[in-house]
């Protein structure tokens, strides 16, 4: 499979996930990390570009990151998947490569 | 040793952080390794490559010539973002002239700069084997 | 598989030295092969033994090092970074005049080919950062 996408910045404070889904082929993954799992919530600003990318990506967040920065799964755009840092690993096995947007 | 395809996407605008000094350091270190090596300009990123910095009146080392030696170290495979200029009211005649002498091409004198779009260049992510962003 | 990690950012301020080192942690619980951990821009700072941070929070340069020193891997700083910031060891101590080094245990200090050879060696290179 093709790359997988980093993304550790909230969508609210810089570019790094609309740059990221600008060059990010379909059949890449995108994974929300740190600060980047901001825009896997619902109802917010960010969330319509995020459903959008859901149709061409397959999407990831961090879920320790989630649960540090208290937010509830329930309140996650459907179609996000939730994983540890085994599940990280194991992304970055199933892609050929990865590229963090900093 | 195998070659590998190496792509650095500097997304950083320079001087206000030390990441396209620091960044640049490593291209130039990377170009002693015959890898096959391209290098990105994204977002803040193309502001590293703009004419005339003069960081004089700051104090700090003036690194933007040196992307000027690319060329002489065989690292002429240089994609700047068309989006990432227009969004900031950047042409590529803002930017500095980026050459190489071709030695296939009896040492011609060629431009390494190439604008290109947002598809061409996740098309050109999509074939690195080793992505380092700074 | 072999896994190379950079870490672009130092310790506490930002949180891609704990993301990197949780990433690191699973990849060798999952039996995979670390061929280096590279430190570079404010990273070197991992590698200091001099920090002292409270009782209740994560010592990250000690952590660090007991990674390295349980599964053998190799943390490698950036020399030119870490001299630009002040982190030595012995030899680069002694080079430059200074009169102390600051190391922490397992860390090692070598030039940014290193880097380069982790993503030629590697399988896969993760980069942390800001």
């Amino acid at each position: 499979m093709s790359v997988l996408h980093i993304v550790n910045k909230s969508p609210y404070d810089r570019y790094s996930l609309d740059t990221c889904l600008r060059l990010a082929r379909p059949d890449s993954a995108v994974l929300l990390i740190e600060d980047g799992i901001y825009a896997a919530l619902k109802n917010a600003a960010a969330s319509e570009r995020v459903q959008q990318a859901l149709e061409n990506h397959q999407i990831y967040a961090l879920e320790p990151d989630l649960q540090a920065r208290g937010i509830n799964p329930d309140n996650m755009i459907d179609g996000i998947s939730l994983v540890d840092y085994d599940g990280f690993v194991k992304l970055t096995t199933d892609y050929d490569k990865s590229q963090s947007w900093l | 040793m195998a070659t590998k395809k190496f792509l650095y996407i500097n997304r950083k605008a320079p001087h206000g952080s030390i990441y396209a000094q620091e960044s640049l350091e490593v291209v130039l270190i990377a170009a002693a390794f015959e890898q096959d090596v391209s290098l990105a300009f994204v977002d803040d990123g193309v502001y590293q490559l703009m004419q005339n910095q003069d960081t004089a009146a700051l104090g700090s080392k003036n690194f933007s010539p040196t992307y000027r030696a690319l060329g002489d170290y065989e690292v002429n495979k240089i994609y700047v973002e068309q989006e990432s200029l227009e969004l900031r009211g950047l042409a590529k005649d803002d930017l500095m002239p980026l050459v190489y002498e071709d030695e296939d091409d009896d040492w011609a004198e060629k431009d390494s700069i190439h604008v290109v779009s947002s598809a061409e260049l996740a098309e050109i992510i999509e074939q690195q084997d080793v992505i380092l962003n700074f | 598989m072999k896994f190379g990690i950079l870490v672009n950012e130092g310790p506490y301020t930002h949180q891609a030295s704990d993301t990197a080192y949780h990433f690191t942690a699973a990849a060798l619980r999952a039996g995979h092969e670390i061929v280096r951990v590279f430190f570079y821009h404010d990273g070197v700072n991992n590698g200091t033994r001099l920090s002292v941070p409270p009782q209740d929070d994560r010592n990250i340069s000690e952590r660090w090092s007991e990674l390295a020193k349980a599964h053998d891997v190799e943390l490698i700083l950036c020399v030119a970074a870490a001299q630009r910031r002040g982190l030595l060891d012995e030899d680069e101590a002694r080079r430059a005049g200074k009169d102390s080094d600051n190391m922490a245990p397992g860390f090692q200090i070598s030039g940014l080919g290193q880097l380069i050879d982790a993503g030629i060696q590697a399988e896969r290179l993760i980069v942390f950062g800001d």
